[in-house]
């Protein structure tokens, strides 16, 4: 791993950052919107992963920090759907448009 | 010729880009998140090409194992699997596409001009015994605060998952609405 650059790895990340909010922008079922916001936290841990492994191999500080951001992901995820299972029990629908009581 | 790890590492990276683009550009959804899946499991073999074994393991038992089933779940108890997903407008797609393409040029743009050229260094990993006792350790540099603080916040979510998804009474969801 000497051949690639840290670079190369950052730009695999922000790409995988930004098809995640091509996912944000595009879809508009609530299911997949938490899909790529999954996508976009794990670009961030690679950062972080990346930074640790490049920079400072002997310290620990990365993977603790990927690891809160993994932690809180999942129990975000889990908070996320129960929320949505709850709207499809008040709206029958997962579509963001059709929850709009809160709108204007 | 590149050397093997260099192409491991492109051949990866190219799995993980190319599955994530279709599990965001999918029409069924139960697809999509069939390729998430995959996309993770993607991200976990960076981590372990990046030889910090303890964060793929953990990517894929909480990612893979976890969310990744919690979001198939959901997906069949809110019947989207049956049904595809409506196309958007051509505007909308446009103008996504626009603000995707020109926010990933930019950034690379702003990576470029500061370089990041370090190549990584032979030097040996921080191993399992070590995180796991800084994880516990109250001396300068350890996470005992946030380890606790991490531990009170998955209680209060699944306090919060068992408070939302609790069916209501009837006498109660009169008053919701609809």
């Amino acid at each position: 791993m000497q051949h690639v650059p840290l670079l190369h790895i950052l730009i695999v990340s922000t790409a995988l950052f930004f098809i995640g909010m091509y996912g944000m922008f595009t879809r508009r079922n609530l299911i997949t919107i938490l899909m790529s916001l999954e996508l976009m936290l794990n670009s961030v841990n690679i950062n972080l992963a990346a930074f640790q492994r490049y920079l400072y191999p002997q310290q620990t500080d990365g993977i603790f920090l990927s690891l809160f951001i993994i932690i809180i992901a999942a129990a975000e995820a889990a908070i996320a759907i129960a929320i949505i299972i709850h709207l499809y029990r008040t709206y029958h629908s997962v579509d963001v448009e059709d929850a709009s009581e809160l709108k204007y | 010729m590149m050397p093997a790890s260099a192409i491991a590492f492109y051949l990866i990276a190219a799995f993980l880009l190319i599955t994530a683009l279709l599990s965001v550009t999918g029409r069924q959804i139960f697809r999509s998140a069939i390729w998430l899946l995959f996309s993770l499991l993607g991200v976990a073999a960076i981590y372990f090409w990046l030889e910090l074994n303890l964060l793929a393991a953990v990517q894929i038992v909480v990612y893979v194992g976890g969310i990744v089933v919690l979001i198939i779940f959901s997906v069949f108890l809110t019947r989207g699997s049956v049904q595809e997903l409506p196309t958007l407008k051509k505007s909308r797609h446009f103008f996504a596409l626009l603000a995707v393409i020109s926010g990933f040029l930019f950034t690379v743009w702003c990576l470029w001009l500061y370089g990041y050229r370090q190549k990584a260094t032979d030097a040996v990993v921080a191993d399992i015994r070590t995180v796991g006792k800084q994880m516990l350790s109250i001396e300068a540099g350890g996470y005992a605060l946030p380890f606790e603080m991490v531990s009170i916040l998955l209680l209060a979510s699944m306090v919060a998952c068992i408070a939302i998804a609790m069916k209501l009474p009837d006498s109660k969801t009169t008053n919701t609405l609809k």
